[in-house]
């Protein structure tokens, strides 16, 4: 998991919401600040935070990182199948996004798969700026760095 | 995919959750923030911290690194996904209910209570118009007939203050369940050393964090942990599920996830309340974690000690140990509390009213006040001063004898200790003969 946010350029999002208020927005604005380029995906919007919209991963013209998933766990699937097809990195499901079908899928055409975590969380937790909001980030080190 | 991590041990986590060595720095000590706000890097920033779009630092009433650290710290120890601390407990409680709780609602909270939390409930039960429906938490059945359809949660103590009645965490978390509500512990006598009521099918901890786990009496403070496991958007919480008209129609629960109450706790109740944790308190909360372990078994084998040589005293007439052999709670402290079950309880001289006051006078060890948790050992008598105003009739209503003296039995020697109790005893004891 560490190694998807640490590495990962591009994130394809897909179920990207244009109002500012849903979480897909939040996560979408947050992973820009922080220098990753985003690629939403969603049939009915064509840009949200300043990129071109793409209905599907398929019409993605470009290499996906990590495929960014916020839709109902029943399209999981689907989108997995995509995911594979397109040659993604890594399929990363939201929170409450579970779909044990999807991430067999995504698994079997060797793509790394994470399930019912938050890509902002995670980054955060790895930023140190998640324990800034007294949560618990799990690490523990008595080293600098 | 995913990398194993290590399963750090109780001992270990309690000496660095929640901090690293500074990274400018090298400081190894939590460096205090002794700061009120935070500088933005830039505007964009700025906005994104105010609408909660990253985490940042704003301002020390919202937030601070040295409290962070030891909410941290407290969460990783009780297995929760987060804290927020708070200046005191009973801080920590009003908020946690303000932001359950709407008007009309009810929650049921075990009658054997801190004297101080049964005030606040019934303060805010008229302020906020909600009904609290008291329990006997030792009644198996308690629990199942208190709840109905408006409960929205229910709250007890690990181990009551100071009856050292003993709660049965999993009894409770299934009543609450089944009504849909979350079951709120204040784990403050337990500790998360001796007890993790959320393993245990607990949604929320609060906590008095002046007593044990600061340790040595110094500091006043307060804090909520949360397992981030409680479903809010079942229906029955719109306040973390629905619009917040506070941020502009952001759902907490949708939008954080787990981390959906807390983030409204912190960022409107906390906000709103002002009741925030100052961050030198934060540091000494900080050291007192560290040693809690060490601290509690010596606190556990002292309490029990004391417990089992005063009951063969003459002029005793209950000890109420919730440990000893014969105490009713031994079963649930078998099972919640096998540690240990802390270091207060209470006891009855045979001589009443005018013993305890005799008792107390004849002591020089231990101090007479009105805390617990402390290195040092404490002792208080209610009748003659939290429950002076009360007849006797009206103590024996509120579970107190006259003769009822609270102990907190700190580091010292044993023997010590009990030398001091000898000479509070004997005096005890001359009172009842001149009476």
């Amino acid at each position: 998991m560490q190694e998807i946010v640490l590495n990962a350029r591009t994130v394809a999002i897909v179920g990207l919401s244009a109002s500012e208020l849903r979480a897909s927005n939040f996560v979408g604005y947050y992973l820009q600040r922080h220098g990753y380029r985003i690629i939403p995906v969603n049939p009915n919007e064509e840009h949200v935070l300043g990129e071109q919209v793409y209905p599907s991963l398929r019409d993605v013209p470009e290499h996906i990182d990590v495929v960014d998933v916020f839709r109902d766990p029943a399209a999981v699937p689907e989108i997995a199948r995509e995911a594979v097809e397109v040659g993604a990195g890594a399929l990363w499901l939201q929170f409450g996004v579970i779909s044990a079908e999807g991430a067999r899928i995504a698994r079997d055409g060797r793509l790394a798969v994470v399930m019912d975590r938050c890509l902002k969380v995670e980054h955060a937790r790895l930023l140190g700026r998640m324990h800034w909001m007294g949560f618990d980030t799990g690490v523990i080190a008595g080293s600098r760095r | 995919m995913d990398e194993v991590q290590r399963e750090f041990g109780f001992h270990t986590r309690a000496v660095h959750a929640g901090q690293r060595p500074d990274p400018y720095t090298g400081a190894s000590a939590t460096p205090i923030y002794q700061t009120a706000g935070f500088v933005f890097e830039d505007t964009e920033s700025a906005s994104a911290y105010f609408n909660l779009q990253e985490y940042g630092n704003v301002y020390s009433r919202i937030m601070n690194p040295t409290v962070a650290a030891f909410e941290e710290r407290l969460a990783n120890l009780e297995g929760g996904v987060g804290a927020v601390a708070f200046a005191s407990g009973l801080a920590a409680q009003a908020a946690l209910f303000f932001a359950l709780l709407e008007p009309g609602d009810r929650i049921a909270v075990a009658k054997a209570l801190y004297g101080g939390s049964t005030a606040q409930l019934n303060h805010l039960a008229r302020k906020l118009q909600i009904t609290v429906d008291w329990v006997d938490m030792d009644d198996a059945e308690g629990w199942r007939r208190a709840v109905t359809a408006e409960t929205k949660a229910l709250f007890a103590e690990t181990i009551a203050n100071p009856g050292g009645n003993v709660l049965d965490i999993e009894l409770a978390a299934a009543v609450a369940h089944e009504v849909g509500a979350p079951l709120v512990v204040d784990n403050t006598f337990a500790t998360p050393y001796l007890c993790r009521p959320l393993e245990w099918g607990a949604d929320l901890i609060v906590h008095s964090a002046t007593k044990f786990i600061v340790g040595n009496g110094t500091t006043i403070a307060g804090a909520v942990v949360d397992s981030g496991t409680f479903d809010w958007s079942n229906g029955r919480f719109p306040s973390i599920a629905e619009p917040s008209s506070a941020y502009h129609g952001l759902r907490f629960h949708e939008t954080f996830g787990v981390y959906g109450l807390l983030m409204k706790l912190r960022s409107e109740t906390l906000r709103d309340f002002g009741a925030v944790l100052a961050p030198f308190n934060a540091f000494l909360l900080l050291l007192g974690l560290e040693s809690l372990a060490v601290r509690m078994d010596r606190h556990v084998a002292n309490a029990l000690a004391v417990a089992e040589w005063l009951r063969a005293q003459p002029g005793v007439s209950a000890v109420r140990h919730p440990a000893l052999a014969d105490s009713p709670y031994r079963p649930l402290v078998d099972r919640y509390l096998p540690a240990g079950a802390g270091s207060v309880f209470s006891f009855d001289l045979e001589s009443g009213r005018e013993g305890g006051r005799r008792f107390i006078e004849a002591l020089s060890l231990w101090s007479h006040l009105a805390n617990v948790g402390d290195t040092k050992s404490l002792v208080i008598h209610p009748a003659s001063t939290t429950h002076r105003q009360l007849s006797d009739e009206e103590l024996a209503a509120s579970g107190v004898a006259p003769g009822t003296v609270r102990l907190s039995v700190g580091l010292e020697d044993v023997d010590d200790l009990v030398w001091d109790l000898e000479r509070g005893l004997h005096a005890a004891r001359g009172s009842a003969v001149v009476a």
